[in-house]
């Protein structure tokens, strides 16, 4: 089963990468773009029989690998097939 | 003295720390492959730059689940001093040994050069023969030592004495321009409430000798050998 | 075979033709593309070989001449320094960070593989102006290039210590990047790519093989045009991790005498590795597809030995030691996969689950493939460019043309770009990037290696003989300078279509050019690349031969840079003009014209003044040591200057030219380009014997002026034509490239 993860820098964390982003943007004249945040996007193949049991176990991995508490967040999704 | 250099696949200044415990200081060294478990007996444990196991997913945050890694969580706990140079710090900080996170720097590039760092702490086994205050040329290479903790941690590491090192100018003071990543309160380096595990973003095994620009670096491992010298003295009295 | 398979393969129906008599029939669709590969220019240097012959390849110290991954030369103790240059300029235009990074990743693994530990990386970049119509393409371009070489060599952990960047409209459309890596091996233990011993099993380590670069090799030997961007796929990623692991494990491996030869899987992937491995040893090599670590699912045998994936080597070890070496690789968290044997046929044998899909011999592959003699012609720009009345210049004050030239990019400090580049892992920069040459010490000898890229594309434009000649005499008297004894040089020679009869014979003109000067100064070519169809919408680069010079230190401790050392030192101008501006950075950047003719070149005089520096080095009289290249002698002191703190210099120049016009005396003396020019700093009391050191060997030599104070005041003929603040001139120099950045963000 698929589980996706999206791990993005906390609110109060600055993220020059996503400012960067947002800066050359409205170079280009989207001025309509108030704000980037850049994230990771992880796609995880898991072996469970439920959703729920999928969820589960991503979160674990997002909690203790994939994002690092102190300056990240994280939001799993299981998509439906 | 023993140094212990533990190596980490994609460690790649392992051979630096080495040859800067050995052939600079005349001490003793020995290389720890990742994947042994024990320190074999050693009395400083160094944790080189380089980019472990790629850095992929994020400086440091993989190597915290190497083998060696208990083994050198039980030797801070038992108050050996433990040096995290540049991904050693990084590793540091994800293994939770030191609080906070690395951010990437703030101009997004990486930098490589000498900075000017102030000691702010000599309590630590890795400034005693410093001078609070004495300013440090020693190189940095990094893309990611832009030091960020939550503010509460940031104001508890500054009350508590535990910031070791900081950028700033030749002068000395703390500022804005000298301060070559972003790092919150211009902090380079800093240690653990026990004070033996020391983690900074500067290379001081890059600066021990003239010939390459500067020999500022040495007093790291220096005091680290006066500081096992004194524990020696105190353990036989 | 119909035209249309032939045209994608970029083979000729001549070439068909000889396929079908090297096999006695009709070749297989993976034979098609094996040979394909094997005889693209990239592989075969069909268009060049007749004439690389010219080059001079032996000497006293060289170990390894071309032939094989790299050179290599004797540098005492027992050590080898094994360097070589190679390019990359295709796939960076494509896809900038890749391209550099897969690049530099490349270079890298033809150092290891010969038994030797990579200490240091160079770059010779050329990009298009940073400003004007292609500005925004080319700052991308070259900040992707930057980057992509920072992040494969800053991570691997291997010190960029030198290179040099230089900017011209013909690099718009194609820019260079051409990478050096230098390694030290020992002398006695140099492995080589060579697949001998019947039975011996032929193993597969690194990375998985996908489909990524399919044809890289046949992409380098095209020219570009608007539907390149279509073959983006042919890109493929570094992974420095990777390759950090595979270093340390062949060095491992290396240890041992298990190990009978390894190659790189680099352009055209397992198929060169294979067949040059197997024609290297005289043997034949039977590989099986199915046991090839694949990243996709449903690669065909054709994809499978055409994939250019990075971060793959091919070895041969001797029967019987395969659980050692397996071990060695296991330790690095690396599968070695044995995938076929040493055979006694001498043919490349490939199958695909037991069914024999190509049978080749090796031989024709490699050493039959075809060779051209192609038609060459005087180009008719010549005559045109080559004709200049400096006469007819309007000539402005030279001191504001001496800050226009500080801030000018070729000029300007490159620290934007080095302070990327991690300059000093590995503790051996003694002299890093931004300096006249790199060097590195050798930890436990006392000595230290210096080494130097160079390369004037305008000269060569101008004149690829004497152009050529230039830039090996550049690239060795910067190594001079830093107090080394050049023994070897590696060369990357950048060119348009050879098909084309005029870059034909800048080619022949630039090869035979540095063949002669090869010989006059003694120093052998130990290996390269060439890169030709560098075009884009048909139109080409300069002629662009970059040369790498290694030259030995004895004593690491009198190593000499750029930067003045004391106040009050004497200052020594090595040689002397002419007042030539003809190719000069002035000339384009003033006058806006690239015209004239390049600086002319006395080859026993370059020696001389070259042996002069290492003498007076090693003899402890000189304080520091500088070329003058582009800009002149006035730009040549200004950054002798530079990273000093502010020091300053008061000298004063005998004119160069007698005209009427005196600001034409003054810019010719300033900023002409003569060459086999150097400042040198001497302290009071030994410049007489830095004097009568240069007159016993017949090298001219004058005592210009004197370190001290704060500003650079230059003179000609007593009449003050630059006067300026150190700290200005600094701070325009050191600031000039990185305003370019500044302005775009992202």
């Amino acid at each position: 089963m698929k589980a996706r993860v999206f791990v993005t820098l906390k609110p109060s964390v600055f993220d020059p990468q996503g400012k960067t982003i947002a800066d050359a943007l409205h170079s280009l004249g989207y001025t309509g773009v108030a704000d980037v945040r850049q994230g990771k996007f992880f796609e995880i193949d898991v072996e469970a029989r439920t959703a729920d049991q999928a969820f589960h176990v991503a979160s674990e991995v997002a909690d203790k690998v994939l994002a690092n508490p102190v300056i990240e967040s994280y939001r799993v999704e299981i998509p439906e097939s | 003295m023993k140094f212990a250099v533990v190596v980490f696949p994609g460690s790649n200044c392992d051979d630096d720390s080495y040859h800067a415990a050995k052939h600079v200081l005349g001490q003793e060294a020995e290389f720890i492959w990742h994947k042994e478990t024990s320190l074999k007996g050693a009395d400083v444990v160094i944790l080189p730059g380089g980019f472990a196991h790629g850095d992929y997913l994020r400086t440091g945050a993989l190597a915290r689940f190497s083998p060696i890694m208990g083994a050198v969580a039980e030797f801070a706990k038992r108050g050996g001093p433990v040096l995290g140079i540049c991904n050693g710090f990084q590793i540091l900080l994800e293994a939770g040994f030191l609080p906070g996170a690395m951010l990437r720097n703030r101009d997004l590039k990486f930098h490589c050069e000498h900075v000017i760092v102030r000691v702010e702490q000599t309590e630590t086994p890795f400034t005693l023969r410093a001078a609070k205050g004495q300013r440090l040329r020693i190189p940095i290479a990094h893309g990611e030592g832009n030091y960020y903790a939550p503010a509460d941690v940031v104001q508890q590491l500054e009350s508590s004495g535990r910031v070791v090192f900081r950028y700033c100018d030749e002068r000395g003071d703390v500022t804005e321009r000298a301060n070559p990543n972003g790092a919150v309160n211009g902090i380079a380096g800093i240690c653990n409430e026990a004070r033996n595990v020391v983690g900074l973003m500067p290379h001081p095994e890059r600066a021990c000798e003239g010939a390459l620009g500067s020999a500022d670096g040495l007093i790291l491992f220096e005091s680290a050998v006066a500081a096992m010298a004194q524990e020696g003295v105190m353990r036989t009295a | 075979m119909n035209d249309e398979v032939l045209e994608r393969h970029g083979l000729t129906r001549e070439e068909y033709d000889r396929i079908v008599r090297a096999l006695g029939r009709e070749p297989s669709e993976t034979e098609i593309g094996i040979f394909s590969v094997m005889w693209s220019e990239h592989c075969s240097y069909k268009s060049s070989r007749v004439h690389l012959k010219k080059l001079p390849t032996r000497g006293p110290r060289v170990l390894q001449g071309p032939g094989e991954n790299a050179g290599a030369v004797d540098i005492g103790d027992g050590l080898a320094a094994v360097f070589k240059i190679e390019s990359h300029n295709h796939p960076s235009f494509i896809e900038p960070y890749q391209g550099a990074a897969t690049g530099v990743g490349g270079i890298i693994r033809d150092i290891f593989t010969m038994g030797a530990r990579p200490i240091a990386l160079l770059n010779a970049l050329r990009f298009g102006p940073l400003d004007g119509p292609d500005g925004v393409r080319t700052r991308r371009i070259m900040d992707g290039v930057v980057r992509g070489i920072g992040g494969y060599g800053n991570s691997i952990g291997i010190a960029t210590v030198g290179g040099e960047v230089a900017f011209d409209e013909p690099y718009a459309g194609n820019p260079l990047v051409n990478v050096l890596c230098l390694g030290v091996a020992p002398a006695n233990a140099l492995v080589k790519g060579t697949a001998s011993g019947i039975g011996n099993p032929v193993y597969y380590v690194g990375a998985k093989t996908g489909r990524d670069g399919i044809h890289g090799a046949t992409m380098a030997s095209a020219e570009f045009d608007d539907r390149s961007a279509e073959k983006r796929p042919a890109v493929q990623v570094g992974d420095p991790f990777m390759e950090k692991l595979l270093l340390e494990a062949c060095l491992e491996l290396m240890q041992t005498d298990a190990l009978i030869g390894v190659q790189d899987m680099g352009a055209a992937g397992l198929t060169c590795s294979t067949c040059e491995m197997g024609a290297r040893g005289g043997a034949g090599v039977e590989i099986d597809v199915m046991h090839v670590p694949q990243r996709e699912t449903g690669m065909t045998p054709y994809e499978i030995m055409l994939s250019e994936s990075q971060e793959r080597m091919l070895l041969v070890v001797k029967k019987g030691r395969e659980a050692e070496v397996e071990r060695i690789f296991e330790k690095w968290d690396l599968h070695a996969s044995r995938i076929g044997e040493v055979t006694a046929d001498g043919l490349l044998r490939v199958k695909d689950r037991g069914r024999v899909v190509a049978e080749i011999p090796n031989r024709a592959l490699v050493d039959e493939a075809p060779v051209y003699n192609r038609p060459v012609k005087r180009p008719a720009y010549l005559d045109e460019v080559r004709a200049l009345d400096v006469a007819s210049l309007t000539i402005g004050r030279p001191a504001a043309d001496f800050r226009r030239l500080l801030a000018s990019p070729t000029i300007a400090s490159k620290a934007w770009v080095y302070r990327q580049y991690d300059t000093m892992v590995r503790t051996n920069t003694i002299a890093a990037a931004g300096l006249t040459a790199g060097v590195v010490r050798i930890k436990g000898t006392e000595r230290a290696l210096a080494i130097s890229t160079d390369g004037n594309g305008r000269y060569c434009y101008l004149d690829p003989r004497r152009g050529a000649m230039l830039a090996l005499a550049e690239a060795a008297r910067n190594v001079a300078c830093a107090g080394a004894v050049p023994i070897g040089a590696t060369n990357c020679l950048n060119f348009g279509n050879p098909e084309r009869p005029e870059i034909m014979w800048q080619f022949v003109e630039a090869v035979e050019g540095l063949a002669e000067a090869c010989r006059a100064l003694d120093i052998p070519i130990t290996g390269g690349n060439v890169s030709l169809y560098n075009e884009t919408d048909g139109r080409a680069i300069y002629p662009t031969p970059v040369i790498g010079v290694v030259g030995l230190i004895e004593h690491a401790s009198r190593t000499l840079t750029r930067a003045f050392a004391a106040d009050g030192s004497s200052i020594i101008l090595l040689g002397e003009g002419t007042g030539e501006l003809g190719g000069s950075e002035y000339l384009k950047l003033v006058h806006n014209r690239v015209r004239g003719e390049c600086p002319s070149i006395d080859l026993a005089r370059e020696r001389a003044l070259q042996a002069l520096l290492a003498r007076a080095a090693a003899d402890g009289l000189l304080l520091s040591a500088h070329d003058c290249s582009d800009g002149g002698v006035a730009v040549a002191l200004a950054e002798c200057c530079f990273d000093t703190g502010g020091l300053g210099a008061v000298v004063d120049l005998t004119p160069e030219l007698s005209a009427s016009h005196e600001n034409l005396v003054s810019a010719a003396t300033l900023f002409g380009e003569s060459a086999s020019r150097v400042v040198v700093s001497s302290r009071v009391g030994d410049e007489p014997r830095v004097l009568e050191l240069a007159a016993t060997r017949g090298v001219p030599a004058r005592v210009i002026g004197r370190t001290g104070g704060t500003r650079l005041r230059v003179g000609v003929a007593g009449a003050v034509a630059i006067d300026c603040a150190v700290a200005e001139a600094e701070q325009i120099w050191s600031g000039a490239l990185e305003m370019f950045f500044r302005r775009t963000a992202a």
